[in-house]
């Protein structure tokens, strides 16, 4: 694919494009054996100790939305990261970039609530930076956290290990996350509140291994929805995933909210939701242990991994077709001609 | 005495030609060979140098009906002495491209042997010869010969084997040719795979009577045929139509029907002399027709509609299947959006839930064809949906191209394949975001470049990110080159009609991917194969929701009303505001806020928008469905144009917010559908003949293309075509491909072949 010669906004969606970016510009660079692996977190083996490191970027626009605000957001999308690395995390950092004229108030709250979250995580924040930048080059406050996690003893989170039969398990309803920072961002009545999602997941992942440390892969459905994220393991895996649409867990008003607005949920970003997949035999207890967890009660099984069609995610629909579930290479554009 | 070698090219093999070269040779005493090459005939004759001539004449002027004759080399060469006359082995195919000749329905010989109870063929379901019978859809390789169809699992017996063998019959080296002795045959089996009981006789022949006393019941039959499954039950049994459209999940798209005679079809519908002879022709696409006042089928046949789809028997089958006063419903054997049904494993399977009853044949469909779909238009054939009976004939293009593999579209997917100066459109594919049709799509371009032994070196495909078509092509190991949308829908008619120079290219459908990542589809083109300036297109409009503002085109509606009267819109008196969703403020507020709400100059949405303020529809259950309708009630009700504009400049613009403004004015007071429909057709054909007129004026060009989806509405490209005609513009239509997107991968074809030729 022709990743073109500018940066476009589809560059950072999570889509197809991003894919292109990594693997065609940074991936090729970085070259290394554990870069490779393509996870959303990198595995370090320090003196015989296995270790999960990951990093994100967080500029979500507005700072404060129904359900959480960028600081929540930082530290539980690291925090996810690891844990769905397999890990238990342990460390972040935090550098923080500031627009001059930034109230003090909103970045006290920011940070009380990166507190509460990695509190809740059972992480620390041990290290940090700060940058302020003058006024108009950022908007307001961009925070990027880095993490370290021990893996689980055991635990080996791999694409060599996806086969088919294996069950795929959504932790929740999709799509919270996108639909309350959107409303808010635009300032749209919606018929009914929407909470974001947004969440740290240790404990469940936690709780999920304890039981089946063999599950073979754990995902995050951020940017790009569930649809991406099974895409990315497709493609990774060579395997194909078949989905039941009636299935998939999605609530009555995010569903109302994507009929009105014409998105699809499937490719709306979640921040406190986790794909499992699992042998089938592990299937119900792993499930019980993701519905006895706050974060999981809506946990369910959305579909199975196949042998076919490989390298791509199929979802059968209420009337009966199979239809191709696509990684998008940028937003959701009409294909009708 | 002279000796000559001949090669013919063309539509040579399975046409009968070889029989007919050997009848010709001794008629005119000569002797020598004849043999398929591959992609030609090859001969040698000798003899006495007038008569020799007059062979080489007679190819021409005698050649067999369904024979198409493209090219005939003559050189002289030693004469050898050769007295008698043979029909050699073929040579296998020697890198070139053959011509593989499309399924043809029963000629009239056969036909009257299957129902002559004297004929040994009596009610044979596969009764076929050089001039009728399957190609395409039994053909693994060529060159073509039984042993390279799925006739090989037959041997001939005896008797059809004497056939094969002699020049003089008209069976000779019919490669499907087959009898109730040696052939395939029917079975009709349960939805449990067991044979039906009451079926005594043991030769078969009687499953055909008791399918017709299932169908009589009101039972719903999935009948393997020769492209693919087709689900049959009566069509004047509302019961058996309603049940069907429930269990194919289908609610208002059409079926079509077969009747049993062209009185049949007449009893129903309008019939012109141009339609009685394709209706009645060696291709026998479904050909949709006026229903005639005592059209008497179910209501649920086609729910609405002034029209409907109406094919004659094209098989023996069929021919067995139903009486001459019969009318059943056709449809093509799969759930809504899945690729036909062929292989009797998969059918039994996905059709279990639709057919009470299969009748089922064991002579393996190796390619799948889907009924074609024609209207008539200005006395002419014109092709909505090419399939059975065209492909895969190629298209001829006045000039040679680079090997290219053109990817196509997204919905009504076809692709096409090019050799020197052929184009091979693809079969209609369909809906590739369907998986099964996606595979269909891999498989049935694989099966394309082994048939016809072409090694693209180039790939094409559409601007448009998403489509899986271009995901595809980039997938590809070749040079890639894109082309926009519109561009490949004018560039497909330039290439059949071998346009070189510039065309004003009038490109109306749903939507497309423009240069400039809106979506376009009220394009003007001024075009030729290598490039495109827009030389104009309809006004911007915003589409809330963006895929769902297609599926429901009353979000248009509301936006274009809300842009012209603002909350207001609330106080006009027509039935759209009262049927406005509760939640229309919001949708509004999230299209002003940009949210999923992209541009477009679609020229369909603005036939669907106006359906929708008529108050025809406010969604739709079928693409195209609310234009469709909207077609179907101006009928030929005489419309008055209603004020649009056009913005000038260097790229103008096709203002149509006064039409709207008009057309809620004019429902206000309470003028009926069929006029507001009828003005509005008339609205956009002069509109759309201004603004070429304007085109015209500043750049002199004289030839003008019309093409995309927006023109399969008759009445439209009437009024648009009679008015250009008036102007002394020459107008341009798409003969041999559909206007819609089935015809886009020519376009794409042609035109990349053109840039990499230029690079
Ligand atoms: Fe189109
Ligand atoms: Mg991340
Ligand atoms: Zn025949
Ligand atoms: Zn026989």
């Amino acid at each position: 694919m022709n990743i073109g010669d500018r940066i476009l906004l589809a560059h950072g969606s999570g889509g197809k494009l991003s894919h292109e970016l990594v693997t065609g510009v940074m991936a090729p660079v970085f070259d290394n054996s554990i870069l490779a692996e393509m996870h959303d977190g990198a595995f370090l083996n320090i003196k015989g100790v296995q270790l999960a490191f990951t990093t994100d970027s967080y500029v979500v626009k507005p700072r404060f939305f129904p359900g959480g605000d960028i600081g929540k957001l930082a530290v539980c999308g690291t925090v996810n990261d690891l844990a769905v690395s397999g890990a238990e995390p342990l460390y972040l950092s935090a550098g923080f970039v500031l627009e001059e004229g930034l109230a003090l108030a909103e970045l006290e709250r920011i940070v009380a609530s990166m507190g509460l979250a990695a509190a809740e995580a059972g992480v620390q924040i041990v290290t940090g930076d700060t940058k302020v930048v003058e006024r108009g080059a950022i908007d307001g406050i961009y925070i990027n956290t880095a993490g370290i996690g021990a893996v689980f003893p055991g635990v080996h989170i791999s694409a060599g290990r996806v086969k088919p039969g294996q069950d795929v398990i959504v932790s929740g309803c999709l799509g919270d996350h996108a639909i309350a920072v959107m409303s808010e961002r635009h300032g749209l009545t919606l018929p009914a509140p929407v909470v974001s999602d947004c969440a740290p997941l240790a404990g469940m992942v936690k709780d999920i291994l304890k039981i089946a440390p063999q599950v073979p892969m754990l995902r995050d459905p951020t940017r790009g929805g569930l649809a991406t994220a099974l895409n990315e393991i497709a493609l990774q895996t060579g395997m194909g995933i078949l989905l039941e649409e009636t299935a998939i867990p999605v609530r009555p008003e995010i569903k109302a909210v994507c009929d009105i607005l014409g998105f699809d949920p499937l490719y709306l970003a979640n921040e406190g939701k986790v794909i499992v997949l699992v042998e089938k035999q592990d299937t119900e207890k792993v499930l019980a242990a993701m519905k006895s967890h706050p974060y999981g009660l809506h946990s369910c099984v959305i579909g199975a991994v196949t042998a076919r069609p490989a390298g791509q995610v199929g979802i059968k629909t209420a009337i009966g077709g199979t239809r191709m579930l696509d990684m998008l290479t940028g937003e959701q554009l009409p294909r009708i001609c | 005495m002279v000796r000559l070698r001949i090669t013919v090219h063309g539509i040579v093999q399975g046409v009968g030609f070889r029989p007919f070269v050997y009848r010709l040779a001794c008629r005119c005493h000569l002797g020598g060979w004849v043999l398929n090459n591959g992609d030609s005939v090859c001969i040698e004759v000798e003899g006495e140098e007038p008569e020799a001539y007059e062979f080489v004449n007679a190819l021409h002027q005698e050649k067999p009906p369904l024979a198409q004759l493209t090219g005939v080399s003559v050189d002289v060469c030693q004469v050898k002495g050769e007295a008698g006359f043979v029909i050699k082995d073929s040579l296998p195919s020697q890198g070139q491209v053959p011509m593989v000749s499309p399924d043809i329905a029963t000629c009239p010989d056969c036909r009257r042997e299957t129902l002559n109870s004297k004929d040994r063929r009596f009610q044979y379901p596969f009764t076929n010869c050089t001039n009728c019978g399957p190609r395409y859809t039994i053909i693994k390789n060529m060159p073509y010969d039984r042993i390279a169809t799925t006739m090989t699992e037959f041997p001939m017996c005896p008797v059809c084997q004497k056939e094969y063998d002699d020049p003089a019959d008209r069976r000779f080296h019919a490669q499907p040719n087959a009898c109730p002795v040696c052939g395939p045959n029917y079975r009709l089996i349960n939805r449990n795979s067991t044979e039906v009981s009451e079926v005594s006789i043991p030769d078969g022949k009687n499953v055909f009577i008791e399918t017709k006393r299932l169908i009589a019941q009101g039972k719903i039959v999935a009948v393997k045929g020769l492209g693919g499954y087709h689900l049959a039950c009566d069509a004047t049994n509302p019961v058996a139509v309603d049940s069907l459209r429930r269990r194919k999940i289908r609610e208002d798209k059409p079926f079509a029907v077969m009747c049993g005679s062209l009185e049949a079809v007449k009893q129903q519908c309008l019939v012109s002399q141009v339609e009685a002879e394709l209706l009645t022709g060696a291709v026998r696409p479904i050909v949709l027709l006026d229903k005639s006042p005592a059209y008497n089928l179910a209501q649920q046949v086609a729910p609405g509609n002034p029209r409907i789809g109406v094919m004659l028997p094209y098989t023996p089958a069929h021919e067995l299947l139903l009486g001459p006063d019969d009318v059943w419903v056709m449809t093509s054997g799969n759930t809504s959006d899945e690729p036909i049904a062929y292989e009797d494993g998969d059918a039994l399977e996905r059709l279990n839930p639709i057919a009470d009853y299969f009748l089922v044949h064991n002579r393996d469909i190796y390619r799948r064809a889907d009924d074609s779909v024609v209207r008539i238009f200005s006395g002419k054939p014109y092709i909505l949906r090419r399939s059975r009976g065209y492909t895969p004939s190629p298209i001829h293009l006045a000039q040679k191209t680079v090997p290219t593999l053109a990817c196509g579209g997204e919905l009504k997917n076809s692709f096409c394949l090019t050799y020197g100066n052929k184009a091979y459109l693809s079969a209609h594919i369909g809906d590739l975001e369907n998986l099964a049709t996606y595979n269909y799509y891999l498989e049935s371009i694989d099966h394309y470049r082994r048939l016809f032994n072409i090694k693209p070196q180039i790939a094409a495909y559409d601007l448009h990110p998403e489509y899986l078509s271009t995901k595809y092509a980039l997938s590809l190991a070749l040079p890639k080159v894109a082309v926009q949308h519109h561009h490949a829908h004018i560039a497909a008619v330039m290439a059949e009609h071998g346009l070189y120079e510039p065309v004003i290219g009038v490109a109306f459908d749903g939507t497309g991917y423009g240069t400039d990542g809106t979506l376009w589809g009220g394009e003007f083109l001024v075009a030729d194969y290598y490039n495109f300036t827009r030389a104009g297109h309809c006004k911007y409009l915003t589409l809330p929701g963006g895929t769902k503002a297609v599926k429901e085109p009353w979000r248009l509606a509301a936006w274009l009303l809300y842009e012209l009267f603002g909350t207001n819109l609330t106080g006009l008196r027509i039935p759209f505001i009262r049927d406005l969703p509760n939640e229309w403020p919001l949708i509004m507020e999230a299209a002003k806020k940009g949210i999923n709400s992209p541009l477009t100059s679609s020229a369909g949405r603005l036939f669907d928008a106006a359906a929708s303020i008529i108050g025809l529809r406010n969604s739709i259950n079928y693409e195209g469905q609310a234009a469709v309708e909207l077609e179907m009630i101006a009928g030929k009700t005489t419309g008055n144009p209603l004020p649009y504009s056009i913005i000038p400049g260097t790229v103008k613009q096709l203002d149509f917010s006064s039409s709207f403004c008009a057309l809620v004015e004019l429902a206000q007071r309470e003028h009926s559908k069929d006029y507001l429909a009828a003005s509005f057709h008339t609205t956009i054909a002069n509109a759309i003949v201004e603004m070429v007129q304007l085109i015209n004026s500043e750049t002199g060009i004289g030839k003008v293309v019309l093409s995309g989806g927006v023109f399969q509405n008759i009445r439209l490209l009437t009024e648009v075509a009679n008015l250009l005609q008036e102007k002394c513009l020459r107008v341009y239509l798409p003969w041999q491909t559909p206007p819609n997107d089935g015809g886009l991968a020519l376009g794409q074809a042609i035109i990349a072949a053109e840039k990499y030729k230029r690079s």
